[in-house]
């Protein structure tokens, strides 16, 4: 009567790994795919304020981010703990804006330099006082294409 | 002499690639950069010698914040959840009340002739405003439109105004345009 039983031995086979790497590989493009080159370290630590209004970046190599928020533990002795900007790698002050812009134009194509958007990334508890002169310095450049960086909120009623 | 090549091994495989995925877990982000977007308005080197013939009253919009993120909108003290209602009341003055903005009428493609609000939203905050604060109000006066052009397109077209053509986009853009000025900052609060 036994008809499907199994003759010798009560082993399991060992799992094929054959596989393996092609799950590896899949996993892999999915992150190449969805994600992003990081380009800058941050500096500065940031809680984006939220929003419901958004419009998404379209072109991310038109965009030049400017940061501005606390400096992480690490930088306080130097930089203290008001908040500060951060452009690229480094700590700035307000009159590098117009530098930083003018640079970020020249690595473009000519052709894209209207297109270009300032992205202001702020830590939602800067005062005001430090974004309007960021804004003030902008307008000095003529970037005056800006978006001002916030999280998705769920609408509420 | 004709000799098998020997196989590659592939046991191998799985480790290189897991390498490489650790390598752009690592040094990829996955957050979607978005924000509200704006134009500032051009640089003036004197604001004094400012030209433009004065706005009436009736058809401007203030909205006050102060260091405390207090809320004054046209002279009265407000929470950031009723801004919505009483931007899209100023901007679309659905009963032609004496208190809010006058309509321009205009011939705009689809609609015939319509009244236009002529209502200029102007914001003014202190200088220790917080910045999420100014966020949240600029969040609200922007949505208060894009809720007037929703309402609009979906009575209109019946469709969201998303799903609109360029020439519909338009038209309703027309009809509720985004007029958000920003005043100067003063400084009252101190710091």
């Amino acid at each position: 009567m036994h008809k499907f039983k199994k003759k010798g031995s009560n082993e399991l086979p060992p799992i094929s790994t054959a596989s393996l790497p092609d799950i590896v590989f899949m996993l892999l493009f999915f992150f190449m795919v969805s994600t992003t080159m990081r380009e800058v370290t941050l500096k500065v630590r940031q809680t984006l304020p939220s929003a419901t209004e958004l419009n998404k970046l379209e072109k991310k190599s038109l965009v030049s981010y400017i940061y501005v928020g606390v400096p992480h533990r690490e930088f306080q002795r130097a930089y203290g703990i008001e908040p500060r900007i951060q452009l690229n790698d480094q700590f700035a002050e307000v009159s590098d804006i117009t530098d930083y812009i003018i640079a970020e134009r020249e690595a473009r194509n000519e052709a894209e330099v209207p297109f270009m958007i300032t992205s202001l990334k702020v830590d939602e508890y800067t005062k005001m006082q430090i974004v309007q002169d960021i804004k003030q310095e902008l307008r000095k450049a003529a970037a005056l294409h800006i978006n001002y960086s916030a999280r998705k909120r769920q609408a509420q009623f | 002499m004709s000799r098998k090549t020997p196989e590659i091994p592939s046991a191998s495989l799985a480790d290189i690639a897991f390498m490489l995925l650790i390598f752009f877990l690592v040094t990829t982000t996955m957050d979607v950069d978005s924000g509200l977007e704006r134009r500032l308005p051009a640089f003036v080197e004197n604001p004094e010698e400012d030209d433009t013939p004065p706005i009436k009253e009736r058809n401007v919009f203030i909205v006050l914040v102060n260091k405390d993120n207090q809320l004054l909108v046209e002279g009265e003290w407000m929470q950031i959840s009723e801004l919505r209602e009483k931007a899209k009341e100023f901007m679309a003055n659905p009963f032609d009340l004496e208190n809010l903005p006058e309509k321009e009428y205009k011939e705009v493609n689809f609609f015939g002739e319509v009244g236009i609000s002529k209502g200029v939203i102007s914001l003014q905050n202190d200088l220790g405003t917080q910045y999420g604060t100014y966020i949240a109000v600029q969040n609200e006066l922007v949505g208060a439109i894009n809720e007037l052009r929703e309402e609009l397109s979906k009575s209109k077209f019946g469709k969201p105004y998303a799903s609109l053509t360029k020439e519909e986009q338009d038209a309703v853009r027309e009809i509720y345009p985004q007029r958000i000025s920003e005043a100067e900052p003063k400084k009252v609060g101190g710091k």
